[in-house]
């Protein structure tokens, strides 16, 4: 496994606002966070209400709740891609105005190009921040290496299978060392199979570099195998209802066995019964059945 | 484990059988698809000459395909009144072209523009649309009166055909751009400019090159439109002049000799169509196979 110091020492990297770890810079504070959405009706549709969160540097945080509780919208305030209706968002002490620095996303549907080259797709993260062709292709090269796609570098996305495809996707992700990573549903369209190798080689590249994440699901049993920390949030608005710690020891190991274990189990029925009043509560709205 | 390496020879000799079946197959298929083709062609052609040939249908009015055929070789060995068919056929490609390539910047940048910024289009949107119904083959009329008999109508009522075409097609394509893929680059710190060049462009491709299809037809249409107008060369001219001496061979022949450019040009947007859009999955749909 290659470390971050590795990393930076081939210079591929921007050091500014390099991966988590020691510095404070991978600290996400949310604090009474508000997101109200205009309908083209011209209605006012509060996505989520009041929701603070604090997530340490280089932790593993998860967010579970029912569907079109503003998980989502959650991360697009922390990305900067949105702005908040109420409340603030701070990165490593930085309120978020625009853009934030050194965030990386991942979406439930590979946000891939589909007429660039896998090569291409990795190297668009260090292009874009502007380094030198040459060394951002030394650097794709090496991470596509590091997932196991070496060999693929001339393919077309739609030439890979779903599981490359997100390795792809990942690779492109981490590339540019983010302090944040800010995941969606990452796995969520995957088989059962690929997505329990999908995750064991998240935590790995996870454990090399350190960023802090923030990972949304609705797989519980994913939650609490991946997370420091799972967070779940109520139906609409979404707002946050429990915090639960994960004290599994790391590195994990195997995904697959760490589901056998008698900790993983007790966290994980505690963590079910909190989100099961608000799954059902979410479905008889949206199945039109008085609550 | 041994019996199975015994039938491995036979297995093999039975896949080289099989192979052979779906190739022979497979030529069958294409064999009987040309003569199929060649077949509605003769029955077609063959058809028209015989009803004006037994008089069923009067060759006056309607033509034959024999005397098309000599129309053509007429055109091409004595031409015009108008000089040559050569000369002629430059000209209407040229003013085709040129309201081809003048047509399509215009829709790729505006089709661009106002499909990645939601105030503009809401803005022009109603107006595009009221100019897109009005029978803009008309607007020749008024490029001829306005810019005279030259070629410089000719290009813009060309352009302007052209120009809805590919505006539609752009203008769609930027709205079907995948919303995650734009997100993903402007987090990693894309500026509006890289992302049209990274994300919007590329994606819009697809759509911009499908239209280009149409938008030559377009174009040629245009051109030929235009000369019909008014003219004093060009291949419309010479339409206008044998329907004047009604003469509909040299009509069809110089509907012969247009189709084949159209096709040649066709062939041209295809090859590019393809060095550009090689990174998709192969067969699309079954429309383009036509």
């Amino acid at each position: 496994m290659t470390t971050v110091s590795e990393l930076h020492r081939r210079g591929g990297s921007p050091t500014d606002h390099g991966g988590g770890g020691g510095d404070n810079g991978g600290r996400i504070e949310i604090h009474g966070l508000t997101k109200r959405y205009l309908t083209p009706k011209g209605e006012t549709f509060t996505a989520i209400r009041d929701v603070s969160l604090t997530v340490e540097p280089g932790q593993f945080c998860a967010i579970v709740g029912p569907t079109g509780c503003g998980k989502s919208t959650t991360l697009a305030q922390v990305s900067g891609l949105e702005h908040p209706s109420a409340g603030s968002v701070t990165v490593g002490g930085r309120t978020v105005e625009g853009i934030t620095n050194g965030v990386s996303y991942m979406f439930q549907a590979d946000a891939l190009f589909p007429w660039k080259t896998v090569l291409n797709n990795v190297l668009i993260g260090p292009v874009l921040l502007g380094t030198p062709k040459r060394e951002a292709t030394e650097l794709a090269m090496d991470w596509l290496r590091r997932v196991g796609l070496a060999g693929f570098e001339d393919r077309y996305p739609h030439q890979l299978s779903g599981g490359m495809r997100k390795r792809v996707a990942m690779a492109a992700a981490l590339i540019n060392n983010p302090r944040i990573l800010l995941m969606d549903e990452p796995f969520g369209a995957l088989d059962v199979q690929t997505k329990a190798i999908m995750q064991n080689e998240l935590l790995q590249l996870w454990e090399g570099l350190r960023p802090s994440v923030l990972f949304i699901t609705h797989d519980l049993d994913e939650a609490v195998a991946l997370a420091d920390k799972v967070v779940i949030m109520t139906s609409s608005p979404g707002s946050i209802k429990n915090v639960f710690d994960i004290d599994l020891p790391r590195p994990r190991g195997d995904v697959q066995q760490i589901r056998h274990e008698e900790r993983f189990l007790e966290l994980q029925g505690q963590i079910w019964s909190s989100l099961k009043d608000e799954v059902t509560r979410a479905y008889k709205q949206t199945a039109g059945v008085p609550a | 484990m041994t019996s199975i390496t015994h039938k491995a020879p036979l297995v093999h000799e039975e896949e080289a059988q099989l192979k052979a079946d779906a190739h022979r197959a497979m030529t069958l298929r294409k064999t009987w698809i040309w003569v199929g083709r060649a077949l509605l062609a003769v029955v077609v052609i063959g058809g028209w000459q015989w009803f004006t040939a037994v008089g069923l249908v009067d060759k006056f009015f309607f033509g034959q395909p024999t005397e098309v055929w000599n129309s053509l070789v007429r055109l091409f060995t004595e031409g015009t009144a108008f000089g040559t068919i050569w000369e002629n056929l430059w000209i209407t490609v040229q003013e085709a072209l040129g309201g081809f390539v003048v047509g399509t910047l215009a829709g790729v940048i505006l089709g661009i523009l106002l499909g990645s910024n939601r105030y503009l289009s809401d803005v022009v949107g109603p107006y595009i649309r009221i100019v897109n119904s009005i029978p803009r083959i008309v607007l020749g009329s008024i490029f001829i009166v306005a810019f005279g008999l030259g070629m410089g109508p000719k290009v813009l009522l060309a352009a302007v055909l052209v120009f809805f075409v590919v505006f539609f097609n752009a203008f769609q394509g930027v709205r079907e751009v995948d919303q995650n893929l734009i997100s993903n680059v402007r987090v990693l710190g894309a500026s509006p400019l890289q992302v049209a060049m990274h994300v919007t462009i590329p994606s819009a491709m697809t759509w911009i090159i499908a239209s280009l299809h149409t938008a030559f037809g377009f174009a040629i249409i245009g051109a030929l439109v235009a000369e019909v107008l008014g003219a004093q060369h060009g291949v419309g001219l010479i339409i206008t002049q044998a329907q004047g001496t009604f003469d509909p061979n040299t009509v069809f022949a110089c509907m012969v000799i247009i189709a084949v450019v159209t096709l040649g040009a066709e062939y041209l947007i295809s090859l590019l169509e393809h060095s550009l859009l090689k990174w998709r999955p192969p067969s699309r749909s079954e429309a383009q196979a036509i």
